[in-house]
């Protein structure tokens, strides 16, 4: 497997970034849902807030990465069996995704910044605020944040099913490519 | 001779009539000479400092007749402000303060004793988190006169202690958080 992309293959880099960011964004997801319940003497009310700020950022900087390499690699063309409407549907889910995802990112640095408080990565360097004292800031932008996230959720199972269907009905090669393993009926040994 | 004559019968009727109605003020926000402040424990270890930003209210006021002083605050929940995005979030939340159920917490005197002659114990219904229970703020008059650029204003501070679960306040946040001093300082320009 190349690190690159080809014009018929992802590379393994663009299918690492793809997996990471899908477990990454999920976990954090759960993290997040879970860390606003905890009560005031859980071991995990400072430090769970803190992985998943620090997480975050982290993210929103791999996902710039991914859109470099992204622009920087050949896209790898849909299967010959794709239909129009399946190729503009999945482009869309595409597209959304990468946007809602910078909503996120965004919306959850600008709760934290709301008054002037940078966010601390890993404790090795702060983000600052840039935007603060916005009416209700914290509140429209974790409003934002969760509904986004839940929307996000919803795409990315759309986009699962997607991928499902592409594997178990058309029996295609779409999941097997993101996942860098060889095509159906490929030999085993060229 | 007249305007004198008239001068007293204009002072006998202002005395007049401040006998039957006390002075009214209003709340100073435009030059922001009104806090409302809270304090409570962190834990056993210090003390937690915070206000609410947006507040407007009105007072009565007469020297001569003090017990029948009235003050009525509102205060808009969702300025709470304690220094800290995530904390203030968490406050108007519905663990805290539930602001957008109950975007109004209101201060109405019911009664005014005075035991000094500068300090009282104001009762009135605290109304918060949608529950209303009564509370006594002890009260200190400060001072009142007439203000550099012609206007009349007193004022006053008030502290009353309250328990957060009597106002249905659920979160725990540990012994020394379960009550919280609550500090009206006010000044009130005549109306």
């Amino acid at each position: 497997m190349h690190l690159k992309n080809t014009p018929s293959r992802y590379g393994a880099v663009a299918v690492a970034l793809h997996w990471s960011v899908a477990l990454t964004v999920i976990g954090l997801a759960i993290l997040g849902l879970w860390m606003v319940d905890l009560t005031y003497y859980s071991p995990y009310y400072r430090s769970a807030p803190f992985w998943h700020k620090s997480i975050g950022i982290t993210l929103a900087a791999v996902m710039v990465l991914r859109l470099f390499w992204r622009l920087m690699n050949p896209r790898p063309a849909s299967l010959p069996n794709h239909q129009p409407w399946e190729k503009r549907l999945a482009a869309l889910v595409h597209t959304l995704l990468y946007a809602l995802l910078a909503v996120i990112v965004i919306s959850g640095y600008l709760i934290s910044t709301a008054k002037g408080q940078g966010v601390s990565v890993f404790g090795w360097f702060e983000i600052p605020a840039v935007l603060t004292d916005l009416p209700e800031q914290a509140d429209r932008a974790g409003a934002v944040h969760y509904w986004v996230v839940i929307s996000v959720l919803v795409l990315a199972g759309l986009h699962a099913l997607g991928a499902l269907k592409h594997h178990f009905i058309d029996r295609d090669d779409t999941l097997r490519r993101m996942l860098g393993m060889r095509p159906r009926g490929a030999r085993q040994n060229p | 001779m007249k305007k004198t004559f008239a001068g007293i019968a204009l002072g006998g009727l202002l005395a007049l009539s401040g006998s039957l109605h006390a002075a009214d003020y209003a709340i100073d926000k435009e030059g922001q000479h009104a806090f409302i402040n809270f304090k409570t424990g962190h834990l056993g270890f210090s003390m937690l400092h915070g206000r609410f930003n947006d507040f407007d209210g009105t007072f009565s006021w007469d020297e001569k007749n003090p017990e029948s002083s009235k003050v009525n605050v509102t205060i808009n929940t969702a300025s709470v402000d304690s220094n800290h995005a995530e904390r203030d979030k968490h406050l108007r939340s519905d663990d805290f303060l539930d602001s957008k159920k109950h975007p109004q917490a209101t201060f109405v005197s019911t009664n005014v004793e005075m035991t000094g002659e500068k300090t009282a114990n104001v009762t009135g219904d605290l109304t918060l988190n949608g529950v209303t229970k009564p509370v006594v703020l002890d009260t200190r008059f400060i001072g009142e006169g007439e203000d550099p650029w012609g206007g009349y204003r007193a004022g006053f501070e008030g502290t009353t202690s309250i328990k957060l679960k009597d106002f249905d306040i659920s979160m725990d946040l540990g012994p020394a958080a379960a009550e919280v001093e609550l500090a009206l300082s006010i000044e009130g320009i005549r109306q």
